[in-house]
């Protein structure tokens, strides 16, 4: 493990831009003050005619968006996750999901490693907003290459879609020639005890959290969930049938995010006890992404507690 | 000088629209009369004078594009699409009942809609991505965009006024219904606006301002719109809310009451439309 390359996913947004504004003329670019964060310079310094800055002013960008796809352009926006999912939500609906234009939505700084910004920055409620929408499809990768994948199916797909991604490095957990296909779970690794369930970034620390709980005589199920919506109900109504518990894992308010809709999937398929790791209905604060994934409960240490509680609620 | 007998026709159109109008609220029994009769006017210039398009084809490419930023002018909206041809006079009979293609606001099932709208401060925005991409495309096809003046107090309006002044986008024409009411009250009153004009102008647009029953002058402020390089144009059309009906002129309370079946037939009457219209 000590191999492992550490890089920001946003990273992942800024390379896949380039490389699909290469092959694809259509594809314009959209900012609002923040080109260099959200990794959206890269394409503008190759591109400049098709990118287009509209100063801090989500709203207007994100149905300029929506005009521009309806000529035939591949918009994506790109801007904080709080400032699209939240400031612009009307017009994601009314304008671009209502009308299910081709509209693709970058949200940065998604999470709380975001870090010494603190809470008004952290993005923890943006995968909640996005996928209430009709036509909207939601994705959350969990590292460099799972990102560019995840940016250039968007860039291919016809309709909204939002893509999260985060500022810090985070470590390269995923290959290359890993598949990529939208809506369906990735097997991590394979168990029987128990099924954690990760969504985003925190892969890592699931990682982690495997290798403790095997050392313990359990053995866990890891998938990684890419796409929020669709959901993979067939992984997820296998993983309840053939394990009996889940513990889903996101950095992300644990209302009506990820955890949530794997839970409504749950329910209606094979009802097993759940544990949620996520955000527990709180706003963020300022500190190093290390302080705050302890300080909010989201490391390794805290996934294998919460399989150590699911599993004492599992039925016999 | 424009063409007098066009003026005429139009006139003679615009006659007509007021009388669907009518007619389809009358069917509905739900809807927003005042800001469809005071727009009318402007709206018939737009889209039997000023505007290129084809009814038989919707998605053809040279076409001119019109979003409705006043979405709940819904009545007005189908008259004119019905009148062009995009779908029959008689389906405005269905007007904001389940399962029509005609919705209490606009969206795309609906032949000659560009896009969905209704919720207000959004239109603008679209109209300035819509010009932005055909211009990048070198393409010569307009793009205009019917607000009203309330939702200038959306602050997201005022987002897309500044990017199309920065932005140049002299294909884009606002029509701005300036009937001086919102639901609440005048709009002096609710939230003022004034001085609207230089407001438009300090963010680098060329304003024309008209009587907007002025049919001439509709007609005029739409072709001297064509002319202007360099920055967009709003044609802030002063009009009267309910125009054409005599007690509906000015009350804020018919922005979104539809009338009941006695005054329809009453509306209809002193509008003079003919007999058919009678039919509910």
């Amino acid at each position: 493990m000590s191999e492992i390359k550490w890089k920001a996913t946003r990273d992942g947004y800024g390379d896949a831009l380039v490389e699909m504004g290469a092959q694809d003329e259509r594809i314009v670019v959209l900012g609002a003050d923040l080109t260099d964060s959200t990794r959206a310079l890269w394409f503008a310094q190759k591109y400049p005619d098709r990118f287009f800055d509209f100063g801090i002013a989500e709203q207007n960008m994100l149905n300029a968006a929506a005009g521009l796809a309806m000529v035939g352009k591949i918009p994506w926006v790109s801007t904080y996750g709080v400032f699209v999912a939240g400031r612009a939500w009307d017009q994601i609906r009314t304008t671009t999901c209502y009308s299910n234009l081709n509209v693709k939505i970058g949200g940065a700084h998604g999470g709380i490693s975001v870090g010494q910004d603190g809470a008004t920055h952290q993005a923890l409620e943006d995968v909640a907003t996005m996928r209430v929408l009709p036509n909207m499809t939601v994705i959350v990768p969990a590292d460099y290459y799972e990102t560019k994948k995840a940016v250039i199916w968007a860039c291919k797909h016809v309709g909204p879609v939002y893509v999260r991604f985060g500022r810090e490095p985070v470590p390269i957990v995923t290959k290359p020639e890993d598949p990529f296909i939208m809506g369906k779970a990735n097997l991590i690794n394979d168990g029987t005890d128990v099924t954690i369930m990760n969504n985003g970034p925190v892969l890592w620390e699931c990682m982690k959290a495997v290798q403790t709980l095997k050392e313990k005589g359990i053995s866990a199920r890891l998938l990684n969930m890419h796409t929020v919506k669709p959901i993979d109900r067939e992984a997820i109504a296998k993983a309840a049938r053939e394990t009996g518990a889940i513990v889903t894992v996101e950095e992300h308010q644990v209302m009506g995010g990820f955890g949530s809709a794997v839970a409504e999937v749950v329910v209606q398929t094979y009802p097993v006890p759940m544990r949620f790791i996520g955000i527990q209905d709180r706003f963020g604060e300022s500190g190093t992404p290390e302080e705050l994934f302890e300080e909010f409960g989201l490391t390794a240490k805290h996934i294998v507690a919460a399989v150590e509680d699911v599993l004492k609620a599992k039925r016999g | 000088m424009v063409d007098q007998a066009k003026v005429e026709e139009l006139k003679k159109i615009a006659h007509r629209i007021r009388c669907d109008i009518i007619w389809a609220l009358a069917h509905a029994q739900s809807g927003h009369p005042g800001g469809s009769l005071s727009a009318t006017d402007i709206c018939v210039a737009l889209y039997f004078y000023a505007l290129k398009h084809d009814p038989r084809n919707c998605q053809w490419e040279g076409r001119d594009r019109v979003i409705f930023s006043k979405g709940h002018v819904s009545p007005l909206i189908f008259s004119l699409l019905a009148e062009s041809g995009y779908i029959e006079r008689s389906e405005l009979r269905t007007f904001r009942k389940f399962g029509s293609r005609l919705q209490g606001h606009p969206n795309i099932e609906c032949p000659g809609i560009e896009v969905g709208t209704g919720s207000l401060g959004q239109g603008l925005s679209i109209a300035v991505g819509v010009a932005l991409g055909l211009r990048m495309d070198g393409k010569p096809n307009r793009v205009y965009c019917i607000m009203g003046d309330g939702e200038n107090q959306e602050g997201s309006t005022w987002e897309a006024i500044m990017s199309a002044g920065h932005y140049k986008l002299d294909n884009l024409c606002v029509i701005l219904d300036n009937n001086g009411l919102q639901i609440d009250g005048w709009v002096e009153d609710v939230m003022g606006l004034q001085p609207l004009a230089d407001k438009w102008r300090a963010f680098r647009w060329h304003v024309i301002e008209i009587d907007g029953h002025d049919m001439a002058q509709c007609m005029e402020a739409l072709d001297q719109a064509k002319q202007v390089k360099g920055q967009p144009t709003v044609i802030i059309a002063k009009t009267v809310k309910g125009k054409g009906v005599s007690w509906m002129e000015n009350q804020a309370e018919w922005h979104g009451k539809a009338p009941k079946p006695d005054q329809c037939r009453e509306a209809l009457k002193e509008l003079a439309c003919p007999a058919e219209y009678f039919d509910f």
